[in-house]
């Protein structure tokens, strides 16, 4: 019997829930792993996940500096989508997006995926014909996509500005139906939970300080709580990578760490049931089960690592909302917060072996990194059991920068700020 | 945040276009040296804490400047212009 399930619910109801474990341990570090993974984020818990299950590897640790899922996973937006127009980016978010499709099941725990649809409005002719051509591109990779007129974006949601009148008139859209919403913090504690019951000893509360090395070999690391030793060394860590690849020695990447914004408002009724993006400036919206609109729009634009943004992007977000729905002007901000973002130099990710012996890196997700989860972690594992990449991550690697193989899907050249 | 021009003096940073790492070292045009055309066009210290950065004051007198920036608490510690290429100290 599943873990989860209705008839365990009734049965603890009835024996005053006094039965149920934590979902995860909260163990001790060992003195040695056949692999660490540094990161307990979602991408760094799939990863262990995708381990054990997938490749029997049970014999590793998830080292998180602060609790479970406290950075990325629990501050983004929750969209998941795989339109995108270079192959290399299709095929991989495309493997996403599958195994998005059966997670909850896969997991046993409800991860709220919710394919609600993921609707790029156009605004130029021009912009239009561009949706036109990653459409294309997608549909002939096999991935779902529907160009929009602007009577049916109407229809689909009423509250949006369709008028001639409209700041920006709206022409027509790209539409994904398959993608979606899912909640992420459920994301990270389902995949806790997977790891967690396959062997995994996820340890909170550790922080890396430093690795142990023999030689340029990566051999473990030093920790808040005391050495670690093991066979392969894997890092997660998304907006920290600068960080904890100086303390492996290594002083430039082609990444730099940036501030993204997001806000969430007062609980409304539902008013819009898709992912919506703006095309003339930089905006998306959903809105939650409890009924907050989830929104965000550009980063703040400069390095930084301070998991908090300042007020001229909040002026940005806010005045891009008010021009697609003039009817939300009045609805209340109820928080907002910032995430860190590893933006690379093309815009896409790095999940490769190396650069050290014993060390594997999963990094640059930009801002897209939560959709990417599940492939993310299948293919990082897929890479640390093998010693090589799967076919959906071989492009993803570290060196493509410097061998003119560089994956840049929105063409603006390495400008980090920009992608 | 603001960000004091040595001309203008200070203002708010929406008046200012952020041009990124100030670290890197441009080869000369000419030069075949693939590695440092690379280091410099892909390559970033991204360190967290002070940050030597190019800004252009793009709202304003469009002056380029070197900002020393701590990018944990956004705190600037010193503007000046950047005159004299991206690796080069102020000459003014």
């Amino acid at each position: 019997m599943a873990e989860y399930s209705a008839f365990s619910l009734l049965k603890n109801a009835l024996t005053g829930n006094k039965d149920w474990k934590p979902a995860w341990r909260k163990p001790d570090p060992k003195a040695s792993y056949d692999v660490i993974v540094i990161g307990g984020g979602g991408h760094g818990l799939s990863t262990a996940y995708y381990l054990a299950k997938e490749h029997g590897i049970t014999n590793v640790a998830v080292l998180e500096k602060g609790w479970l899922g406290s950075g990325n996973v629990g501050r983004n937006t929750t969209a998941v989508r795989s339109n995108y127009l270079l192959p290399q980016n299709t095929r991989f978010y495309e493997h996403s997006m599958k195994l998005w499709e059966n997670l909850s099941h896969d997991l046993n725990y409800n991860v709220m995926f919710s394919q609600r649809g993921c609707l790029n409005l156009a605004h130029t002719p021009a912009q239009l014909d561009d949706y036109a051509k990653r459409g294309n591109a997608m549909r002939h990779l096999g991935v779902d996509a529907e160009l929009m007129s602007v009577d049916r974006i109407k229809r689909l949601v009423p509250a949006l500005d369709v008028s001639g009148s409209a700041r920006f008139p709206v022409l027509g859209g790209l539409m994904q139906p398959r993608a979606g919403t899912a909640r992420h913090d459920a994301v990270a504690w389902g995949y806790a939970r997977g790891a967690d019951r396959r062997g995994v000893d996820i340890i909170e509360n550790c922080e890396v300080t430093g690795f142990l090395r023999d030689g340029d070999r990566i051999t473990g690391v030093s920790t808040t709580r005391g050495e670690i030793r093991a066979k392969k060394v894997a890092l997660a860590v998304a907006g920290s990578t600068g960080r904890v690849m100086q303390l492996a020695g290594i002083s430039h990447m082609p990444i730099e760490s940036h501030v993204l914004q997001a806000f969430v408002s007062e609980s409304l009724k539902p008013v819009v049931d898709t992912v919506l993006t703006f095309g003339m400036g930089h905006f998306y919206i959903s809105q939650s089960d409890k009924g907050g609109l989830v929104y965000g729009g550009d980063l703040d634009g400069y390095n930084s690592y301070a998991q908090r943004g300042s007020l001229p992007i909040v002026d940005e977000v806010m005045s891009e909302m008010v021009a697609l729905f003039p009817g939300l002007a009045r609805v209340r901000m109820l928080r907002s917060w910032g995430g860190l973002c590893d933006m690379t130099m093309d815009g896409s990710p790095i999940i490769a072996a190396g650069p050290l012996p014993g060390m594997y890196l999963n990094c640059g997700w930009c801002y897209g990194g939560f959709k990417a989860t599940p492939a993310s972690g299948w293919c990082f594992a897929y890479t640390i059991a093998k010693d090589e990449p799967h076919e959906f991550n071989a492009p993803f690697t570290l060196d493509r920068f410097y061998r003119g193989l560089v994956i840049d899907d929105k063409g603006q050249g390495a400008t980090p700020r920009l992608h | 945040m603001l960000i004091t021009c040595p001309y203008c003096g200070p203002r708010d940073v929406i008046e200012f276009t952020y041009q990124g790492d100030g670290n890197r070292e441009r080869p000369q045009p000419a030069s075949q040296d693939l590695d440092a055309w690379n280091a410099y066009v892909y390559d970033r210290l991204n360190p967290a804490g002070d940050h030597n950065e190019i800004w252009q004051h793009s709202g304003g007198c469009r002056a380029h400047l070197r900002v020393v920036r701590n990018t944990i608490s956004h705190e600037i510690l010193s503007t000046a212009f950047a005159r004299g290429g991206h690796k080069t100290e102020s000459r003014s």
